[in-house]
């Protein structure tokens, strides 16, 4: 991969697409290669379950996923203890022999909230043991300090509940994240449409991670298209430095030289 | 002698290794193996010896967000 200016680094990783897609909820795996395809992200998040013992013809997703080209990110979704979570994110490093996890704690499973304590707690421990951690976490500010102060090479606060599509619900609270955040800030889960993530980016993001937006889309090679295009229009948009909001007009044309003056 | 895999309690034979056990589910494609919550690296199968009452979990990946 050459490396284009303005790439983003995680650690000791560097990517030019700042769209991180998720691997679950697709139809077949044939639709995910092609909306994956379609999003041209080079990270691809993965869970780890326990193997089905008795089913041996079903084909694996590893089979799917060309590692030549993507960067598997296992994910600790599901787990509900910082225990389960590190236990989790361990077997992920055993199984892809690589050091980074998405690193997930919930505390509810009808809400999905992370649960904060567990979150921190499982960010120290898989810190210390070398991992490059990418935490999924709320939009709280205090939250957002005490895990980079833990060490998280990356903070993911969500614009909106895991699969909800509601976009960024707390704009100000993102704001305030990025303001103030000395790693990269990445808005995962929640965001439903193209404009939810060029509107994330537009408030500074260096990143945006997604699933059901593009999986559980009418047509997800076409949403994982538009995403492409819209963490692109974000980003510089963002660089670009918009205009202020004004409560008057501002004229595009020159106010001399009408006619009929 | 019995242990738990995966949640579900199975009956095998004495000085059974991780690999054997393994091959005789056989599983094909990318796994990882726990053993009474401690990873047992793929470099370990042969030679870890599996007890009465030991609780595994045989993971691979899937799909997610």
């Amino acid at each position: 991969m050459t490396q284009q200016p303005d790439a983003l680094k995680l650690g000791d990783y560097t990517f030019n697409s700042r769209l991180f897609v998720g691997t679950g909820k697709y139809q077949t795996f044939e639709l995910m290669q092609e909306a994956l395809q379609a999003s041209d992200c080079e990270v691809v998040t993965v869970a780890i379950r326990r193997e089905r013992l008795l089913d041996q013809q079903n084909r694996n997703i590893l089979d799917f996923l060309d590692q030549k080209h993507y960067k598997l990110l296992p994910n600790t979704a599901g787990c509900f203890s910082a225990e389960d979570a590190v236990r989790t994110a361990r077997l992920g490093r055993e199984l892809l022999e690589l050091d980074w996890v998405k690193l997930e704690v919930i505390a509810d499973k009808k809400t999905l909230l992370p649960d904060p304590i567990g979150t921190l707690e499982a960010t120290q421990t898989l810190v210390k043991e070398g991992f490059t951690v990418l935490v999924y976490t709320n939009d709280d500010p205090v939250m957002a300090r005490k895990l980079t102060d833990a060490g998280a090479t990356s903070v993911m606060p969500a614009a909106a509940p895991i699969g909800s599509g509601q976009g960024v619900l707390n704009p100000n609270n993102i704001r305030i994240i990025l303001e103030e955040a000395q790693i990269p800030i990445i808005v995962d889960a929640g965001v439903g449409t193209a404009s939810d993530v060029t509107f994330a980016m537009e408030l500074g993001a260096d990143g945006i991670l997604l699933n059901t937006g593009i999986a559980s889309a009418k047509n997800p090679v076409q949403m994982a298209h538009a995403m492409k295009h819209a963490i692109q229009a974000g980003r510089l948009a963002c660089l670009a430095g918009r205009i202020p909001k004004k409560i008057y007009a501002s004229a595009s044309s020159p106010l001399e030289g009408v006619i009929g003056t | 002698m019995n242990i738990t895999i995966n949640g579900k309690t199975i009956e095998i034979t004495d000085g059974t290794t991780c690999r054997q056990l393994i091959e005789q589910l056989q599983l094909k494609g990318p796994l990882a193996l726990e053993v009474n919550k401690k990873i047992c690296p793929k470099t370990k199968h042969d030679q870890t010896i599996l007890r009465d009452g030991d609780i595994l979990e045989i993971v691979t990946i899937v799909g997610g967000g």
